[in-house]
């Protein structure tokens, strides 16, 4: 287990060879988006119109972030779950988006899709302020209208986030618990 | 008859909607920090320092600890020697939230209706839950209830001949459901028995109660302890990367219940238990 620095936009040799478990430090522009943005986005490619913004080697974040207190560059703004974007993840895929940061379980679809491609991470749940420190700048960027759901573009620096499914097809839920019993026995 | 008015409640309702939103209640964060110092999985302490952090710079720095700040759950407790002046005591909590969360900048999480989903831009209506209690004071005990953990949430109607054993393996495997999704280390609210949704009331009383409080009830304080060790020797950890932490404790809330029923529901509350009582 290793922490790694990694700057945005990412490419296929910077996420090559990072492992389930690793502990990554996310620098560089990212974007948020939750269900209702992902819905747009993909009415917008199924219309053959562009998304908001060139998606290819980006990273979404899934957050709904709270109002930003005066003062600060951003709210409080943890990862959202991740499975209600299941449904459209491997489409974005197909689109070239290389990283996804969110919470919880990935469907087998999504998993499938993620093989060889992209790279789905995990922010610590609920640690909705650390996390928001570490925002510099926020902006938003589309549907504006979606309120705590538009899309914004984020710049950070040192974002603590985690390798849950590598390109290799490992994951970390399945596996973390199972090497922790291991180590028990 | 003791006369509350209806505005020193809205000021109380407001002023607790941002503090339990922004300050990890007592009895979570110390839990957290014990179990922490218990954890022997790497990433799983990890984890646990991270969370315990986060609380603090959220109080330290007044802004809410986790971004979804919940739909507000308010237990009332209206002593009957109380009168409320000046308006109607449900529209008092309610304007309460509504300035808790904008005043605070809190997320507005709540739309109009399950079907049209309109933001009703100021997080109310909060689920009210009223009782009659002896004496002259209102009590209030308001939750934040985010939705990652509510949604892992379920019931089920047992008949008799389930017995404990049939409720203890639901129990079980509600929780392994719900896995990392609901932000790890979790606390879990059971509810045994009443109706249908007396029992989700039951447990969602169990969710936000008190960590440090101590069941009563031998029986339920043994089951208690004997669910949060089955619960937490799966090895699902904090945030669900492995570890023994996946359940900061079990909590159960009882009521009698038909000869034909035993209820069961399992409310889950993640690590940002959000719960707070304020007197009037
Ligand atoms: S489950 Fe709890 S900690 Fe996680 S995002 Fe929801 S409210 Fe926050």
């Amino acid at each position: 287990m290793s922490t790694i620095k990694l700057e945005t936009p990412l490419t296929f040799d910077k996420i090559k060879d990072l492992k389930s478990g690793d502990q990554v430090l996310l620098s560089g522009v990212i974007y948020t988006a939750r269900d209702a943005a992902h819905k747009r986005f993909i009415e917008a490619l199924d219309k053959g119109e562009k998304m908001p913004f060139d998606v290819k080697n980006q990273v979404i974040y899934y957050v709904g972030p709270t109002p930003t207190k005066p003062g600060f560059a951003f709210g409080s703004g943890g990862p959202t779950t991740s499975y209600r974007m299941d449904a459209y993840t491997p489409r974005l895929i197909e689109e070239g988006l290389i990283g996804m940061i969110g919470k919880g379980k990935r469907s087998d679809t999504v998993k499938e899709a993620l093989k060889g491609r992209a790279v789905y991470f995990a922010a610590v749940g609920g640690a909705a302020a650390l996390i928001g420190n570490c925002v510099k700048k926020a902006e938003i960027i589309a549907y504006e209208d979606l309120q705590s759901e538009a899309v914004r573009r984020l710049e950070v620096e040192n974002l603590p986030i985690i390798v849950v499914n590598d390109i290799h097809g490992n994951d970390l839920y399945i596996q973390g618990p199972q090497e922790y019993l291991k180590e028990k026995e | 008859m003791r006369t509350i008015n209806y505005q020193d409640v809205v000021e109380q309702v407001k002023g607790a909607c941002i503090r339990m939103t922004c300050d990890l209640p007592h009895d979570v964060q110390a839990m957290i920090e014990k179990k922490a110092s218990e954890e022997d999985g790497k990433l799983a302490k990890e984890m646990l320092n991270i969370i315990i952090e986060n609380a603090n710079i959220a109080r330290n720095e007044q802004r809410p600890m986790c971004q979804d700040t919940g739909m507000v759950v308010c237990f009332a407790s209206i002593g009957q020697d109380v009168h409320i002046e000046g308006g109607l005591l449900t529209d008092a909590i309610n304007e309460g939230v509504a300035q808790g969360y904008t005043e605070g900048y809190l997320r507005k999480s709540v739309v109009n209706n399950p079907l049209d989903r309109v933001n009703t831009l100021n997080n109310t209506p909060a689920i009210i839950h009223y009782d009659i209690v002896e004496g002259d004071k209102l009590t209030l005990v308001l939750a934040a209830k985010g939705f990652g953990s509510e949604n892992m949430s379920q019931l089920k109607m047992f008949p008799p001949a389930a017995g404990i054993e049939g409720a203890k393996e639901f129990i079980l495997k509600v929780v392994k459901e719900a896995g990392p999704n609901p932000c790890p280390p979790l606390v879990i609210g059971v509810g045994l028995g009443g109706d249908f949704e007396m029992v989700a009331k039951l447990a969602k009383q169990a969710a936000i109660r008190n960590l440090d409080y101590v069941n009563p009830n031998e029986k339920l304080l043994a089951l208690e302890k004997e669910l949060e060790e089955e619960i937490n020797k799966m090895g699902i950890g904090p945030q669900g990367f492995g570890g023994k932490t996946f359940v900061l404790k079990v909590n159960i809330e009882m009521f009698a219940t038909h000869i034909a029923g035993l209820p069961v529901a399992v409310n889950i509350n993640c690590h940002a238990a959000r719960h707070i009582k304020v007197v009037l």
